[in-house]
């Protein structure tokens, strides 16, 4: 099953490649991860997105807990939450297919962020399902490059992941 | 008055109370050897290859609650230390690596003998550092003492730049450390420990099963007196030899791959396992599916909770430190009013006593050929069980394991997890200048010992006595007897010719060797051996060929579903 871990870290160097090095010694999946600093700048918040069994989660949980840079995890897919990816897509704009992609953009309540005579470049936020929902719904031989960021991820209410 | 980055170093290990600093010098750590050379208080002890140091460092670490100290130099000096750390590592040994590194200004343009140390170490130490300020040695040395040693041990690695050691700052060594992001486990949780005694009431047919976390946490006293005060069986692993005394009429023997036939129908048959400071691996449990296939509720005390429902899912989870959780269950027992029923486990008892009649160390003994099992049963007798007994890793390391009768923790040295050979005769060093006066001896075989052989000119140097027991059978043992089980007899590569005349080499190296080549001459040459308490005499014995270990669980099978010698 799926799982999105928020987990809260010392902003040193190196505490990036103890997270990615313990899933790849341990054989765990990343889908995604994100990382940058919060409003307190020694500090780090870190959004993984992985899939496994209940049994492996709880261990990837403990596994995380373990490091020493790791100040706190929540397993965010246990409860109430909300995640958010931005994808920035270019596309080829000419045409029929110029004024199309206006309209597939507004759609998705996307925006349009560079403009040139053949291309545009689409900026798209939401859940990964809806990037994935817009890829599907314009025309595949118009998309040129994309590049999204993975999901980060934030409790509902009061879950609150803090020092 | 200001000191250089190096002298810092060694203050802070002054400050540690480090006796002993086991390493090897080499350009980036020049300035930490010329502060050692400056000062009597912490003795280097100069080994001939680094993971030597590191093993040496484990050993002295095992055999006292102390912790260990390395210094190895950048490049190959690290890579040479890893197996070492990675070793301590597997068995949560507490110690801290100093290791230089080029200077800040050369890192990263691939200089001469740089190496990322800190990246090459990371999957195989509790936690590293890269000291990139001359302020912050001090503070950094001070945080990896305190992560070595608390909560669940292991070997913290300090990586200090070559300029960094020569820069100069004043002094003062912190007196508490706090790490804001680091909580070792604590408390221990008064509901779960009254549930886990409920449940030790009620159980009818019990079995404890104790590991190297009893005798990391030092709490082989508490777990005697709960086995006791319970009148159930108990068993170690490998690594938990001595938490609990082997001589004692309620110890089954180890468990295991090569455990007793006892120990483990025990585990697989028990209705309530408490598990201590163990960790339920594959060597141990075997294949888990199996282990499951019997309805047991299982407590385990342990002071990582990533080491709880790892492999095997537990009821009654108890994280924190071993002695302080068997102290409060020890409390709680003594609290309840009703007396624990010794009748209602005695039906269980009986069939224990059954599974011993198996005797399944049973081995056929010889006047014409020496068994190496009877080489450790008289190891045991000349040195009346008292004695640091290291090992390397293969057939020798089980028989040692299963005729050595420790009864006390910390006796029993060897590289469980990692399964290291050439760690038995640099951690006897270790062993052997933590406790000077007593007997250590290093079982090994012909093929261990090789691989770190070298030590033999630092036991020279540095006057350790130690008693070589090398269990020579030509061949890598434990590699030919599975090649003979699982590889029909196809011995590929582990016969081992061209030997060299170990008496010689022992002579080489100015120590004494002696070669037992019968039966008879076991016992009167281990004597004389032991006779020469100041020097190191290496003894060579020329033993059966083809000898096995009984019992044997072989990899993925259950803990029922054992091979005994009479089987074949």
């Amino acid at each position: 099953m799926r799982h999105i871990i928020s987990l809260l870290m010392e902003n040193e160097a190196g505490a990036l490649s103890r997270v990615s090095g313990l899933f790849s010694a341990r054989g765990y999946n990343i889908e995604s991860l994100t990382v940058a600093p919060t409003e307190d700048a020694t500090m780090s918040r870190m959004t993984i997105v992985t899939s496994g069994s209940d049994e492996v989660i709880e261990q990837i949980y403990k596994q995380l807990n373990k490091l020493i840079e790791v100040f706190a995890v929540m397993d965010l897919s246990e409860g109430e939450h909300l995640e958010r990816e931005l994808m920035l897509v270019k596309v080829r704009a000419v045409g029929a297919a110029r004024e199309e992609m206006k309209r597939m953009a507004d759609i998705f309540r996307g925006s349009i962020i560079d403009v040139t005579d053949k291309t545009y470049t689409i900026q798209l936020t939401g859940t990964g399902n809806k990037l994935d929902s817009f890829l599907q719904a314009i025309d595949r031989s118009l998309i040129l490059e994309t590049v999204r960021t993975g999901a980060s991820g934030i409790g509902r209410g009061d879950r609150i992941l803090k020092l | 008055m200001e000191l250089t980055g190096a002298e810092i170093t060694i203050r802070c290990l002054q400050e540690e109370g480090a006796q002993y600093v086991f390493g090897y010098p080499g350009g980036a750590v020049l300035h930490i050897y010329d502060a050692l050379f400056n000062q009597d208080q912490v003795k280097h002890v100069l080994v001939r290859h680094e993971q030597a140091a590191v093993h040496a460092a484990d050993g002295y670490a095992r055999s006292t609650d102390k912790v260990g100290v390395a210094l190895v130099t950048s490049g190959p000096g690290v890579t040479n230390a890893v197996t070492g750390i990675a070793t301590a590592y597997m068995d949560s040994i507490p110690m801290v690596i100093i290791s230089g590194q080029v200077p800040t200004y050369a890192i990263g343009e691939d200089a001469f003998q740089e190496v990322d140390t800190v990246g090459i170490t990371r999957p195989c130490v509790k936690h590293n550092f890269l000291v990139k300020d001359v302020n912050e040695i001090a503070s950094t040395i001070k945080k990896a003492f305190y992560l070595a040693k608390s909560g669940r041990p292991g070997p913290v690695l300090v990586d200090i730049p070559k300029d960094i050691s020569n820069q100069k700052t004043g002094f003062s060594y912190p007196s508490s450390v706090s790490i804001r992001s680091y909580h070792p486990p604590q408390h221990n949780d008064a509901g779960q420990i009254k549930s886990a005694v409920q449940l030790l009431l009620e159980a009818r047919r019990p079995m404890i099963y104790s590991g190297g976390g009893v005798i990391l946490a030092d709490a082989s006293r508490q777990l005697t007196e709960l086995v006791h005060l319970l009148g159930f069986p108990c068993t170690n692993t490998l690594m938990g030899l001595g938490g609990f005394p082997a001589t004692d009429s309620q110890f089954v023997g180890m468990l295991g791959m090569h455990g007793t036939y006892e120990a483990n129908m025990g585990m697989q048959y028990c209705d309530v396992l408490l598990a201590v400071g163990a960790r339920f691996d594959d060597r141990v449990v075997g294949n888990v599916k199996h282990f499951n296939q019997e309805k047991r509720k299982i407590i385990h005390i342990d002071i990582d909770p990533s080491s709880i429902s790892k492999r095997v899912k537990v009821d009654i989870p108890i994280v924190g430190d071993v002695a302080k959780v068997l102290d409060s269950m020890l409390a709680e027992l003594r609290s309840r009013k009703e007396i624990l029923d010794k009748q209602a486990i005695a039906p269980w008892w009986a069939q224990i006593q059954e599974w011993r009649g198996k005797n399944c160390l049973f081995y056929k003994k010889s006047n014409e050929i020496i068994k190496p099992q009877s080489v450790i049963e008289k190891l045991y007798e000349v040195t009346r069980g008292d004695a640091f007994i290291t090992s390397d890793v293969g057939q020798h390391q089980m028989w040692a394991a299963q005729y050595y009768k420790f009864d006390k923790p910390r006796r029993w040295i060897n590289s469980g997890g990692l399964g290291t050979m050439g760690f038995g005769l640099p951690a006897a060093m270790g062993v052997q200048l933590a406790n000077p006066d007593a007997a250590v001896a290093c079982v090994t075989g012909e093929g261990s010992i090789q691989m770190c052989i070298q030590e033999l000119s630092t036991c020279k140097q540095f006057h350790l006595p130690l008693k070589i027991i090398m269990l020579n059978n030509r061949y890598l043992g434990m590699v030919r007897q599975w090649q003979q089980f699982f590889h029909g007899n196809r011995y590929a590569e582990s016969y081992m010719d061209a030997l060299p005349d170990f008496i010689k080499l022992a002579e080489a190296y100015g120590h004494v060797g002696i070669r037992v080549e019968h039966p008879s001459d076991v016992e009167p040459a281990l004597k004389e051996a032991f006779g020469l308490k100041r020097q190191l005499v290496f003894m060579d014995f020329i033993t059966d060929p083809t000898e096995n270990v009984f019992p044997m669980v072989q990899g993925g099978k259950g803990l029922s579903e054992v091979i005994l010698a009479e089987d074949l």
